[in-house]
């Protein structure tokens, strides 16, 4: 049975319609490694007895027809799943049964999908190490004292550690790409509009955007096909002709021309990042494409401008948590008093802190000083690489400025946390896709990840590029299941 | 510019959240690193900018507006902390 789990997306579609592997099998597969991996805490609630029953389903008229048929996958615990508990990682929601289904997941259940479980993530998506879960934290497979990333850390943590095939997870400044990075996987960030919102618990909502997180490219092109499409019950859902992203799969780059914003050399940041950065370069070369060197000179501003815009939106969102119609409450004297101890005692400190920082921003007298100037500088980013896209077809650069930190390292000090997504956040002010790919290993022999960003919506393009890199980096995990007794 | 406790406090009101009174001490220094850190956007002349209030710069699109789930009141109540068969129940606002 263990050998089904070391099998990619694409793979187990391809056994599943050539009816080499049932899908009962495969889901029985990645639910019996999940029962043997609780240690590494990736999931928040499961699914598996509805699963198999699913799955056995499947399997009595199945539908090869589909993209995933009859596929096993666990989610982000951040996508409302009917009659499913979505918590959001939040003790505020931790008894909340959605009585609908978000547009990804009900995509990824039409193409045939099974879902098996919630996956653990920061509370409302807000962190960069699955470390302010009200369901506790997650370890990284790769080592048992590393963060696997976050916000999407559950999500990460679940794939490299083969307990799903391939996951979805959500990015609002870097929560998919960042953890990808961190635990040696693919994870893509599609252009804003490319994948509806509806059904995604709201954290900032001119950021947030949901995404495939795989182990190689071919799976995550074959995922984004799954998740996105049009969707008249988000307003900002895109209509445009969405790619056949798998099938035009190409690592031919010939004549592509790809921009090394300087900026992005940051200090302190470790030599193997830069050589990293290197290689990659060199295979863009060797694999006829030209590199040109580009300016994004706004980039040191945008983590300054993020923590205003995204803390902005999210207190607005956050407002709806007043323990009346749904969530946890308090007792409290009057309405007033049950308000603020529901939301003193269900949040956790740092989406306190964030509602906080966005409550001040937009107060009278604050708003123009702060909320408007940041959305102003928003402006100038994105500028910077209408400007830059002026030259080139796409971007390289490295996913995170460190590899995967240590558990506990960084949660007293906010700031260092905020900073782990300076590569990442740009990519969201602008609304462009972006896709991080396993690269390479630090010293300590802990993955990195180089990610490449695009136009709107020319996730094509990124998606071939990293797998003309991918072809060549000659990237491996070495994982080897401690947390399996 | 610094945020003291009274301005922490006032906060705490404004985004109905309480705060203790030694969790408040270490917030407003949370929140001043923070502050510290974001104010490096002053740096910037944005007087000729204008703010980008959303990256899908489109016109919203008009749908019908129709119902199109049925009888799901009873599920929506199970949700909620405090319901009656009817109603969401919350503490007595009007004496």
């Amino acid at each position: 049975m263990s050998e089904i789990t070391n099998f990619k997306l694409c793979d187990l579609v391809d056994k599943i319609k050539s009816k080499e592997l049932s899908s009962k099998e495969i889901t029985e597969a990645f639910i019996s490694r999940s029962k043997k991996s609780t240690k590494l805490n990736s999931y928040i609630s499961d699914n598996f007895v509805d699963a198999i029953n699913r799955a056995k389903k499947f399997d009595s008229k199945p539908d090869l027809n589909k993209k995933i048929p009859g596929i096993p996958i666990a989610v982000k615990d951040l996508f409302c799943t009917k009659n499913l508990r979505t918590t959001a990682g939040s003790k505020i929601l931790e008894n909340f049964i959605p009585t609908y289904e978000s547009t990804v997941t009900q995509n990824i259940l039409d193409h045939g999908g099974i879902i098996i479980g919630k996956l653990n993530c920061d509370e409302f998506a807000m962190g960069s190490s699955n470390e302010t879960s009200h369901y506790g934290n997650v370890q990284n497979p790769i080592n048992e004292n590393l963060v696997p990333g976050g916000s999407s850390g559950g999500s990460s943590s679940a794939l490299a550690a083969k307990l799903t095939p391939a996951t979805i997870g959500t990015d609002t400044g870097g929560s998919i790409r960042q953890p990808a990075s961190f635990t040696g996987t693919v994870g893509l960030k599609p252009t804003y509009g490319s994948c509806s919102r509806y059904g995604i618990v709201a954290f900032a909502s001119s950021l947030d955007q949901a995404g495939p997180m795989t182990h190689d490219v071919k799976d995550c092109a074959l995922l984004l096909e799954v998740m996105s499409s049009y969707d008249i019950k988000d307003s900002t859902s895109v209509d445009f002709v969405r790619g056949n992203y798998l099938n035009d799969l190409s690592d031919n780059i010939k004549g592509k021309k790809i921009g090394i914003p300087k900026e992005y050399r940051v200090d302190g940041m470790p030599n193997e990042i830069d050589e990293l950065w290197e290689k990659g370069i060199k295979i863009i070369k060797d694999n006829g494409g030209e590199v040109i060197d580009i300016s994004l000179p706004n980039t040191k501003y945008a983590l300054p401008a993020y923590y205003i815009v995204a803390p902005a939106e999210a207190s607005s969102n956050l407002a709806r948590y007043d323990g009346v119609k749904y969530g946890f409450r308090s007792k409290g004297e009057n309405l007033i008093d049950m308000y603020e101890k529901t939301r003193s005692e269900g949040f956790g400190d740092e989406v306190k802190r964030r509602i906080m920082i966005g409550t001040y921003v937009l107060s009278s007298g604050y708003y123009d000083a702060y909320y408007l100037k940041a959305q102003k500088v928003r402006r100038l980013i994105k500028n910077d690489f209408d400007e830059a896209y002026k030259k080139v077809d796409a971007i390289l650069t490295p996913s995170t400025p460190s590899s995967a930190f240590k558990i506990g390292e960084k949660l007293n000090d906010p700031v260092s946390m905020y900073l782990n997504d300076i590569f990442t956040v740009p990519i969201n002010l602008a609304g462009l896709p972006a896709i991080s790919l396993p690269a390479g290993h630090d010293k300590n022999g802990f993955p990195l990840g180089l990610q490449v960003i695009g136009k709107a919506f020319d996730e094509q393009n990124i998606l071939n590029i990293a797998y003309s890199i991918e072809k060549n980096i000659g990237y491996k995990n070495n994982i080897n299941d401690w947390w399996i007794k | 510019m610094t945020i003291d406790l009274k301005t922490v406090k006032h906060i705490s009101k404004l985004s109905r959240i309480s705060i203790e009174e030694e969790k408040a001490k270490k917030l407003s220094n949370d929140l001043n690193s923070i502050f510290k850190f974001v104010e490096k956007l002053n740096e910037l002349d944005t007087s000729k900018t204008e703010a980008l209030t959303s990256i899908a710069e489109t016109t919203l699109k008009l749908r019908k507006d129709k119902i199109e789930s049925k009888n799901i009141r009873e599920d929506i109540l199970k949700n909620s902390p405090d319901a009656n068969k009817d109603f969401f129940v919350v503490p007595k606002v009007v004496e």
